[in-house]
């Protein structure tokens, strides 16, 4: 697979035709990063990964590899960028094997079928997602794990510098993700692939991704590294939230909430 | 195990066999007696250039009567059954069906009015074919053309079918002498056809045929939501624009050769789902040709088991196709458990 892009947001606004859900953002991700768009419910994370998707129409500058992507027609974008939602729609009967086949369709020709190349290509991210046991069992049968992983190798048979995966760890429990974060992480290392997500969980946040953009209101609120955006005090303020921020013995940041606790024995109300 | 969501050359032939053995079937076996023995040997005589068993006047019902109502059966229930596969994939639920989008009302009242106007038998297919593509029409209009998305398209469908079934409906009272022409024509039939219909139908057949088969991989990326698809590099809005044109105009030229014949457009593909396989890469070629192996034997039914009396081709496809439906829904549920 080829190497990662650096992706330019500039000024860029996100919307379903009324005002924009999303606007004014401009960030930077250097080729290999991993920036985790993060926010309150409703701030405009997931409409924000679309509009960089080319799924909803997006206004501003969006360069990749610095190329522009409004230049790219759709199938041309599609080999460029990834794109895994939060939760994927399952076709009735369709195998694993099938679903990964179908990330192949922006190299195929308008109207050309699979040809061994293709397959070739399904069969090694089956094998590295860990999918060979499941290869042929049909999706509906999968569990929340196996189904994300078989997601991100649909996304992976694209063979896209960039992967932008909206709530990868959605539904799973804290082992699961973490496998799956370890995996994308393992990936971003082997094939030097730029890294996209919203991320609901400002734990595994601060440990996996290099950068953080904070959302509230369809508004960036705060950009940097997971250090400097992942403070008490923006924690507080943008998610309404009464947290502490302690640390990992590895040194990274853990927002966790704190309890407000109205009466206190010591306050002298009681 | 086999891939249930492509087409595997055993199962293209067995069904190709099965349909080349259903229209042999079919002319050898009618309504007129010929004996299928005498048949055989009348088209072992065209092959060798021999003496053949049967009278002129029996040889002209085997190559003018039979045979191109056989190959109109063919046709009719090919285009229903292909158009139905389409329509599924496209609106992603198994009950859509090739007259969801006002087709068949549209087809029916236009050819109430000729009826009514005594315009002649000869211009109901017209009337039909062109009431059916205006019918699908006036829906894609109202639903605001693709971006209105398939949920708004069905709604239209419902709201336009309602309208133009009330208008006909409203002229068949007007003209009480002619509800049994009417009535007959809604419930299906072949019996007026021949070489001229069987070429008229080819064409609409074909065309829409191969653009379907073609676009069947698309349908399966659509399968996935128009936001995946659309990240693929896929137009969601266009495959749907370019799959419902072609299931249109195949439901247009079956309805105009046959009237409106329920039940080949959702039962045939859902059987196909069951035996051979999912994707639309499996669904949609042996929807075709298992639609025309289906309505050749009901046809084959409707006008022998009365015979000289002709049963309504719609009665018989819903008469074995509902209790079939049944049965192949039991069976899905048990499958889903």
């Amino acid at each position: 697979m080829s190497r990662g892009d650096t992706v330019e947001l500039r000024d860029v606004s996100v919307g379903y035709g009324g005002p924009p859900a999303v606007a004014g953002v401009s960030v930077e991700v250097p080729g290999g990063g991993w920036l985790a768009v993060v926010g309150p419910n409703g701030a405009g994370k997931s409409t924000l990964l679309k509009g960089i998707a080319g799924v909803v129409r997006a206004e501003g500058s969006i360069v990749v590899g610095g190329q522009p992507l409004a230049a790219l027609p759709a199938r041309e974008r599609a080999r460029v960028l990834g794109y895994a939602p939060q939760v994927a729609v399952v076709p009735d009967g369709l195998t694993v094997t099938d679903y990964v086949l179908l990330g192949r369709t922006p190299h195929l020709g308008r109207l050309a079928k699979e040809g061994r190349r293709d397959r070739a290509i399904a069969a090694d991210v089956v094998e590295r997602l860990d999918l060979t046991r499941l290869a042929h069992r049909e999706l509906r049968t999968l569990s929340g794990g196996e189904r994300q992983r078989a997601l991100l190798g649909r996304v992976l048979a694209q063979q896209p510098r960039v992967l932008l995966l909206d709530e990868p760890t959605t539904g799973l429990d804290i082992g699961h993700a973490q496998a799956l974060l370890d995996l994308v992480d393992r990936l971003r290392a082997e094939d030097g692939a730029t890294v996209i997500t919203t991320l609901h969980d400002l734990v595994f946040t601060a440990q996996y991704a290099d950068r953080v953009l904070l959302l509230d209101q369809g508004a960036p609120v705060a950009s940097g590294t997971p250090e400097q955006v992942l403070t008490e005090a923006n924690t507080t303020r943008h998610y309404s939230a009464a947290v502490e921020v302690l640390r990992t013995s590895a040194g990274d940041p853990v927002v966790v909430p704190a309890r407000r606790r109205s009466l206190r024995a010591d306050d002298g109300i009681i | 195990m086999a891939p249930r969501t492509r087409l595997t050359p055993g199962v293209l032939l067995a069904a190709l066999a099965l349909l080349v053995a259903s229209v042999a079937g079919a002319t050898l076996i009618g309504a007129a007696g010929l004996g299928w023995q005498r048949v055989v040997g009348e088209v072992w005589a065209q092959l060798t250039g021999g003496v053949s068993p049967l009278s002129a006047r029996e040889a002209a019902i085997v190559w003018q009567v039979r045979l191109p109502r056989v190959l109109l059966a063919g046709l009719v229930g090919a285009a229903l059954a292909v158009s139905g596969a389409a329509y599924q994939g496209v609106f992603r639920n198994p009950l859509a069906d090739p007259y969801l989008l006002g087709a068949a009302a549209g087809a029916g009242l236009a050819a109430t009015l000729v009826v009514v106007t005594s315009a002649g038998p000869a211009v109901v297919p017209v009337a039909a074919f062109a009431g059916a593509l205006g019918g699908v029409g006036l829906t894609w209009v109202l639903s605001g053309v693709a971006g209105g998305g398939t949920a708004v398209l069905l709604l239209a469908g419902v709201a336009v079918a309602a309208f133009l079934t009330a208008v006909q409906t409203f002229v068949q009272q007007l003209d009480a002498d002619t509800i049994a022409r009417v009535y007959t024509w809604m419930l299906g039939g072949l019996n007026t056809s021949g070489w001229d219909q069987v070429l008229r139908t080819l064409p609409y057949v074909a065309v829409s045929a191969v653009a379907l088969c073609v676009c069947a991989r698309l349908l399966d990326v659509l399968s996935l939501g128009d936001e995946e698809a659309a990240s693929l590099g896929v137009r969601p809005g266009r495959v749907r624009l370019l799959v419902l044109l072609a299931a249109s105009l195949a439901t247009a030229a079956a309805v105009s050769a046959g009237g409106l014949i329920g039940f080949v457009g959702i039962v045939v593909p859902h059987v196909v789902r069951l035996l051979a396989g999912v994707g639309h890469r499996v669904v949609v070629p042996l929807s075709l040709l298992g639609g025309a192996v289906f309505l050749i034997a009901a046809d084959q039914v409707a006008r022998t088991v009365l015979a000289p009396a002709e049963l309504p081709l719609g009665v018989v496809t819903a008469v074995v196709g509902a209790p079939f439906f049944a049965l192949v829904l039991r069976q899905r549920r048990e499958r889903v458990r």
